[in-house]
């Protein structure tokens, strides 16, 4: 195998982690605000159940939920899953993993919002509602930008685990290379290391961005 | 017609513990420019934010213009009126905070007009002229693009007054306008306020500016430990206090 073919055959499953680190965040960034909600709730069963599973989702190794989610249905419950279960369910297994985490910082940054912005919001007249999506959750997606980048550079290295269950990402496929015969072997794992490398440089870029883009107020 | 009417207002915290308003009664006629003076703790702050529905009494009745926003229940606990009734009641008053409290992430002009807009349910272009009209008197047109973080806490504050303008308001509260401020922006809020009180805005001023309180108030009132301890014209109430609470309070601004 040239080191041509190999570096075609990492692009090819390269593809497999972006769609993995897409869907991922398409899930987990507006969940976390609905579990943040949950967590916040008056209803206290709500509010314990959603402090039970961020607790459950930050206290067990993301490789272990995910191989909870793929094999539990039919191993556990005796479902018959689909067909295509192996991509919902890595898909699944990591949106409910960092919608936790992604919580987590949301009550962060909204904790640090000042009572006073509610109150001003409060006696001009604004609803809860209001308040909530012109006012506070503006204010606090600025405050959360820094630990939200933490995360999802953290999510573009996660996405290996996902080989645990049998996804053909980028690392499962260069683990598979780099043990054939006649395969240019340790470069391999090299190469793959540049392109988590240069995909997490894009990834902080584009977030260092949009920090400034949000720079024109305090 | 009385704009505000506050009648046996108590509220006290941490269980019973803190008595901060015992038994307290305002009313404010329309037009009217009332100053509230008094040491800190004395429950002056309290007072702004019960009847700004910021906190809610513990027994009291509380009316704008007529309208029940709370009246005391048959166990003597302050009963609040329905939300919607509540909403209405909102637009009566205004309030401007000691910290401003302005949209950080907001424009000056948008600070001014989204309120109006969303909550009020006027046109863009309506709520534009309004706030720009409120600008120029607070000799800020040329701030309507700038951000809150760009201004002064002078400029900040006469936005702050100009947004609760904007939502013409019956009645304006300020808490303690200008204590947050530099002592040489203090002068820019007071000759604001001053302005609103000669077109004949309706006023509670929460302050320590003395001298200021007894320019501008048709009313002064003194509260100390929760009661209102005397109230009255100001050239009354600054020169010839009748309780000795106040001529030791007055006593003390008179000093520095």
């Amino acid at each position: 195998m040239t080191v041509q073919t190999m570096l075609t055959s990492l692009i090819q499953a390269f593809g497999t982690t972006l769609f993995i680190f897409f869907f991922t965040l398409l899930g987990a960034l507006p969940l976390g605000l609905l579990v943040n909600a949950c967590r916040k709730s008056r209803f206290a069963p709500l509010s314990w159940l959603t402090k039970i599973y961020i607790s459950i989702m930050r206290g067990t190794p993301l490789m272990l939920q995910l191989m909870v989610v793929y094999f539990g249905p039919s191993l556990l419950l005796g479902i018959t899953v689909p067909g295509n279960w192996r991509s919902t369910a890595v898909v699944l297994a990591f949106v409910i993993n960092y919608a936790a985490y992604f919580a987590e910082i949301y009550r962060g940054g909204i904790e640090s919002i000042p009572i006073g912005q509610y109150e001003a919001a409060q006696v001009l007249g604004y609803s809860r509602l209001q308040t909530y999506f012109k006012i506070i959750l503006p204010q606090m997606v600025k405050r959360v930008l820094p630990p939200v980048t933490n995360e999802v550079i953290t999510l573009v290295k996660d996405t290996s685990l996902a080989s645990v269950i049998g996804v053909v990402e980028m690392f499962t496929r260069a683990k598979q290379i780099a043990v054939a015969p006649h395969s240019p072997g340790m470069i391999t794992f090299l190469a793959a290391a540049i392109f988590y490398y240069v995909f997490n440089y894009a990834v902080a870029f584009g977030m260092e961005r949009l920090e400034k883009a949000l720079d024109y107020y305090e | 017609m009385q704009v505000l009417e506050m009648e046996h207002v108590k509220k006290s915290f941490n269980g019973a513990a803190l008595h901060v308003l015992r038994d307290i009664s305002l009313h404010v006629d329309e037009g009217e420019v009332v100053a509230i003076i008094g040491p800190s703790g004395s429950g002056k702050s309290t007072l702004l934010r019960c009847a700004t529905l910021l906190t809610e009494m513990d027994s009291g009745d509380l009316r704008y213009s007529g309208q029940t926003a709370a009246r005391s229940g048959a166990d003597g606990r302050a009963v609040y009126a329905d939300k919607q009734t509540l909403k209405k009641i909102r637009g009566y008053f205004g309030l401007v905070f000691q910290n401003f409290h302005l949209f950080p992430h907001y424009s000056v002009l948008k600070n001014l007009t989204d309120a109006q807009i969303s909550v009020l349910g006027r046109g863009k272009t309506e709520a534009q002229q309004r706030a720009r009209e409120l600008l120029a008197k607070m000799g800020l047109s040329d701030k309507e693009d700038a951000y809150p973080c760009q201004l002064s806490g002078g400029q900040q504050q006469r936005v702050a007054i100009a947004r609760a303008l904007a939502m013409d308001p019956a009645i304006l509260f300020f808490d303690e306008p200008t204590s947050a401020l530099d002592p040489e922006l203090t002068g820019e809020i007071l000759k604001v306020i001053r302005a609103l009180a000669e077109e004949h805005m309706t006023m509670v001023i929460v302050t320590h500016e003395m001298d200021f309180a007894r320019d501008v108030a048709d009313r002064v009132i003194f509260m100390d430990g929760g009661v209102i301890v005397e109230e009255g014209k100001p050239e009354e109430v600054f020169a010839a206090p009748k309780e000795e609470r106040t001529r030791q309070f007055l006593a003390r601004f008179a000093d520095r």
